[in-house]
């Protein structure tokens, strides 16, 4: 067995499970050390992705992808996680299982790794379930508190149906096709006539099992729930990491299909504009900045769906998409880190008058919702650039057209919150903190946002000719 | 490197502004000191501009590669019609940053938002590169919300949430057309002397047509054009005044600039394909912006209703301009143009000084109702004759400079639209009589019993800031050439261009 090909996520397991082990024979006042602990194991496990250099191959049988979307999402997922355990220590302090939380949080992040390596189906699905359950767990975590509760259980519930239509999708996949492992489906896609509307229900059904990590719709209703309920911090990993992996997992599903043997990629684009739209108008009218964000999150889905539909129509379908998931982890989780630095703060009323009495906190939640719609030099106005880039290039102008309509919905939610922080008096009595390690957060999440978007010419150079096997091999 | 600095300087000095924690006088003083830079760097570059016909159309280039991949470079460089309004436009924001204003105790911020949109307004001028001509133009957003939103009155953050949101979707609508005219061309540049030269899409009518719709509304709705312009009345009434002579002097230059830079220079054949229909809509903007105007009593909704009528002025320029293809009528389609630039430069001067001039009612009496004044000539004398120099130049008195652009504009368009000119003439007709009404419910007849105690004139300051604008627009109206002769080279070089 090519136990090299898989040692960064042996490295995030035995953490885990370290974690777990110290957090069990200690006391609970010094479960800070697991964060650490985590922090230290994410770190390895990234120096050991960055090691896999080799040539771009499928390993263990050909279910598992080394190639550069595979290191690239997988990076990110490590990188979004790490930033993630420094806002924990504080939050959850008082927590009886405080320790515990990052073994939880780290075998979640093994689920999506998984996702973003998965070359085959019956893996896509294990993943996602290893990925939920930690996920249902995360989002409950506060059990004596009903809002996390319930955020928990319709996450549990949404999540057991939808996990349900993936494997009956791929069930259909692999009764049609003959074989879960992707090189078998693309060659048996390839062949004259194999398109059918049983075959493209099966596809269907897998992009809905897929559309409830990414928060998409059909499946997208426990996304603003989570985004409120769940503790801050994990609400801040939720709608993030799952994404990146499901994101990358997806377009390697759609990348084997040949544009014209089946009539998948109207199905995703459909999908795309439904969860755009639906995201920015749930969005709307929300007073409470979580759920809003959540629904938020909904929204940058569909725009990430917008690369994923053109995936195989041009090459700059993969970049783009890499480049708009680290330009969303990104400014999400630096408005997320604002939220739990000011101590979850999430009414819109209590935001007033932030930015005279922090204008740090309040500068770098205003760059990460103007990054979110877009705003230049912004990291996500480079994110935005290149899908409206591919979505043009790949032929599907209206689909662009109604990312267009949407961003400009998106930027009156957005401005919703900004306006009482900025333009409002603050309150009397001043707010609350989460201390240092938040606010350090805080600011790197504002240096990367803005320095991302200045430095992006790394980014495209490094995105350029992306790999996603089996379809997009090395042309190096 | 001195147009670089000219977009630089502000930028870093809004950012010391926002950084150092300077009292209110001294962030006065240096707001002003820096936002005076840019202007002492752009005379040295117009002083060394050749007019020459041998010239090159883009001069003082520089260029430095940002995101190589994408074709995206800092590349800065002007030719006559982006120098003529960069130096309009620096001018300007020195006088709304010296203008004395409410800062409402935020002073550091007011004035640092101010250098912030000095910046990227500058910058968008003198930019050759398309895509950060989109930064810039997406950022002059960004500042005028802070602006109208925090030191605005009334419902002014609703003002501000229209104006960015109506005015977002403009920009978003340009990003797709930028993205479609980029795309047709080979290799991937956003360099605007490339694609004017290679004229990407000249043979395509449907798409070329698209990418001219997405030009046409986004421009349309910053310049903006009937019916694009609703976001511009509650903007303007309930922004600062300083705010609003930027919104009006530079802001909306910025869409009719991007007229002739983007759709008219790098794509004339369309352009000429669609010139009629864009002219009518100009014509229509000139009828509608000016009886509208007429009907407001509110002074600072009527100011701002005559810039849609002033910037269709311009449009129409800009259409006939771009109506025919090659030599056909060049001289008056020249004409016609210049006429269309000098015009964004005297609207900007003029109607920067008749919202400067708003803006100081407003601080004497909180009001801006026309009846509730009458009769300031006697105790205003100097406000009385500044307000009545720029009426008469807004209205297009010759011998003011609004008279120069508009009979230029007039001129060309007759031999090319002569019955769209007639149409148009209407417009200025009315102009004359909302103006003269303005003027004479403001000054004359019986002085309201609340302002005979307590209406103070100009002070020393307002004064030497209106006689600046004021002097240069009566000199504009005299003696045009030396402003002329720079801006015809701007406008032969994009007549010529055109295949």
């Amino acid at each position: 067995m090519p136990i090299g090909d898989i040692l960064p996520e042996i490295a995030v397991l035995l953490t885990a499970v370290v974690v777990l082990l110290t957090a069990a024979f200690t006391p609970q006042r010094t479960h800070g050390l697991c964060a650490g602990l985590a922090l230290a194991g994410l770190a390895v496990a990234g120096w050991l992705v960055t090691r896999q250099t080799g040539a771009d191959r499928l390993t263990f049988h050909g279910v598992w992808a080394l190639d550069d979307a595979s290191r690239w999402g997988r990076l990110m997922i490590l990188a979004a996680t790490a930033a993630v355990i420094p806002l924990c220590p504080r939050w959850f302090a008082t927590d009886r299982r405080h320790g515990e939380l990052y073994a939880v949080l780290l075998f979640s992040a093994l689920g999506a790794m998984g996702l973003a390596a998965a070359a085959d189906l019956l893996q896509v699905v294990i993943c996602v379930l290893l990925s939920s359950v930690t996920g249902y767990t995360l989002a409950a975590w506060h059990r004596d508190w009903a809002p996390s509760v319930e955020a928990g259980m319709k996450y549990f519930l949404v999540g057991a149906l939808a996990n349900v239509l993936l494997v009956l999708g791929v069930a259909l996949l692999v009764g049609l096709l003959g074989d879960p492992g992707f090189p078998a489906m693309a060659a048996a896609l390839a062949a004259p006539g194999v398109g059918s509307p049983l075959l493209l229900t099966g596809a269907a059904l897998a992009v809905v099992g897929l559309a409830f990590k990414l928060g998409a719709v059909p499946a997208h209703t426990w996304m603003p729930d989570v985004a409120e309920g769940a503790p801050a911090p994990m609400a801040a990993f939720l709608t993030v990491v799952p994404k990146i992996g499901a994101a990358v997992a997806l377009a390697r599903l759609v990348s084997l299909v040949p544009p014209d043997a089946l009539a998948l990629r109207p199905v995703v684009a459909a999908v795309s504009v439904a969860t755009m739209t639906v995201g920015n108008l749930g969005a709307l009218g929300q007073d409470d900045v979580r759920r809003l964000l959540g629904w938020s999150s909904v929204s940058q889905s569909g725009y990430a769906l917008m690369a994923v539909t053109v995936v195989g129509l041009t090459d700059a379908a993969l970049p783009a998409l890499m480049l708009f998931l680290a330009a969303y982890a990104v400014a999400n989780l630096t408005a997320f880190a604002v939220v739990v630095h000011l101590r979850g703060l999430t009414d819109r009323a209590a935001w007033a008058g932030l930015a005279t009495e922090r204008p740090w906190t309040a500068i770098a939640f205003v760059v990460a919702v103007l990054s979110l719609v877009g705003i230049p030099p912004l990291a996500g106005f480079f994110g935005k650039l290149t899908l409206f880039l591919a979505a043009l290039d790949g032929a599907y102008v209206w689909l662009a057209v109604a990312a267009v309509a949407n961003t400009v919905v998106s930027l009156a939610y957005y401005l919703r919150v900004v306006a009482p922080m900025v333009f409002a008096a603050p309150p009397q009595a001043p707010r609350a903190t989460l201390g240092r390690l938040t606010a350090a957060t805080v600011a790197a999440g504002l240096l990367l946002t803005v320095g991302l978007g200045l430095a992006a010419e790394a980014g495209f150079a490094a995105a350029e000719g992306m790999t996603l096997l089996p379809v997009q091999g090395s042309s190096r | 490197m001195s147009l670089t600095l000219a977009i630089l300087v502000p930028l870093l000095g809004a950012l010391a502004l926002a950084l150092l924690r300077l009292p209110e006088t001294a962030a006065r003083w240096l707001a002003v000191a820096v936002s005076a830079v840019p202007l002492a760097l752009l005379l040295p570059v117009w002083a060394g501009f050749d007019t020459g016909s041998g010239a090159p159309a883009f001069q003082a280039v520089s260029e430095v590669p940002w995101v190589p991949s994408l074709g995206v470079a800092w590349r800065v460089g002007v030719d006559g019609i982006s120098l003529s309004l960069a130096l309009m436009s620096a001018l300007l924001f020195i006088a709304a940053i010296a203008w004395p204003a409410d800062v409402q105790g935020r002073a550091r911020q007011y004035y640092a938002w101010f250098l912030f949109l000095q910046g990227v307004s500058l910058g968008l001028f003198l930019v050759l590169d398309l895509l950060l001509f989109y930064v810039f133009f997406d950022l002059s957003l960004v500042g005028m919300y802070f602006l109208i939103g925090r030191w605005g009155h009334g419902d002014a953050q609703a003002a501000a949430l229209k104006f960015f949101v109506y005015t977002l979707a403009g920009s978003l609508a340009l990003l797709l057309a930028i993205l479609g005219l980029v795309l047709a061309h080979a290799p991937l540049t956003f360099d605007m002397r490339t694609l004017i030269a290679a004229q990407p899409l000249a043979g395509t009518t449907l798409y070329g047509g698209l990418v001219l719709l997405g030009f046409a509304v986004g421009f349309g709705i910053k310049t903006p054009l009937f019916p694009f312009h609703t976001w511009l009345p509650p903007a303007h009434v309930d922004a600062p005044g300083p705010a609003s002579a930027i919104l009006a002097g530079v802001l909306l230059k910025m869409g009719t600039y991007g007229l002739v830079r983007l759709p008219l220079s790098m794509m004339a054949e369309t352009f000429a394909r669609w010139a009629l229909v864009l002219a009518i809509v100009a014509v229509v903007s000139i009828l509608w912006g000016s009886l509208v105007a007429f009907g407001q009593r509110n002074m600072k909704r009527r100011i701002a209703y005559t810039s849609v009528n002033h910037m269709g002025y311009a449009v129409l320029g800009i259409a006939v301009a771009g109506a025919l293809t090659g030599t056909a009528a060049a001289e008056a389609r020249q004409l016609a143009l210049t006429g269309a630039v000098v015009e964004m430069i005297a609207h900007g001067l003029i109607t920067g000084a008749l919202f400067l001039i708003a803006g100081s009612f407003w601080q004497r009496a909180q009001d801006y109702d026309l009846k509730s004044y009458g009769g300031l000539a006697g105790i205003a004398p100097r406000l009385t004759a500044a307000t009545i120099v720029a009426s008469f130049a807004s209205l297009g008195l010759p011998g003011l400079a609004g008279f120069v652009a508009e009979f230029q504009i007039f001129a060309g368009t007759f031999a090319v639209y002569p019955w769209l000119a007639a149409v148009g003439l209407l417009g200025i007709l009315i102009t004359a009589a909302l103006f003269l009404t303005l003027v004479q419910d403001l000054f004359f007849g019986p002085l309201p019993e609340r302002h005979r105690r307590r209406f103070p004139d100009l002070d020393a300051r307002e004064t030497a800031v209106l006689g600046v604008l004021l002097v240069l627009v009566v000199g504009i109206g005299v003696y045009p050439r030396w402003l002329l002769d720079l801006v015809d080279a701007g406008t032969a070089a994009v007549i010529a261009g055109a295949p």
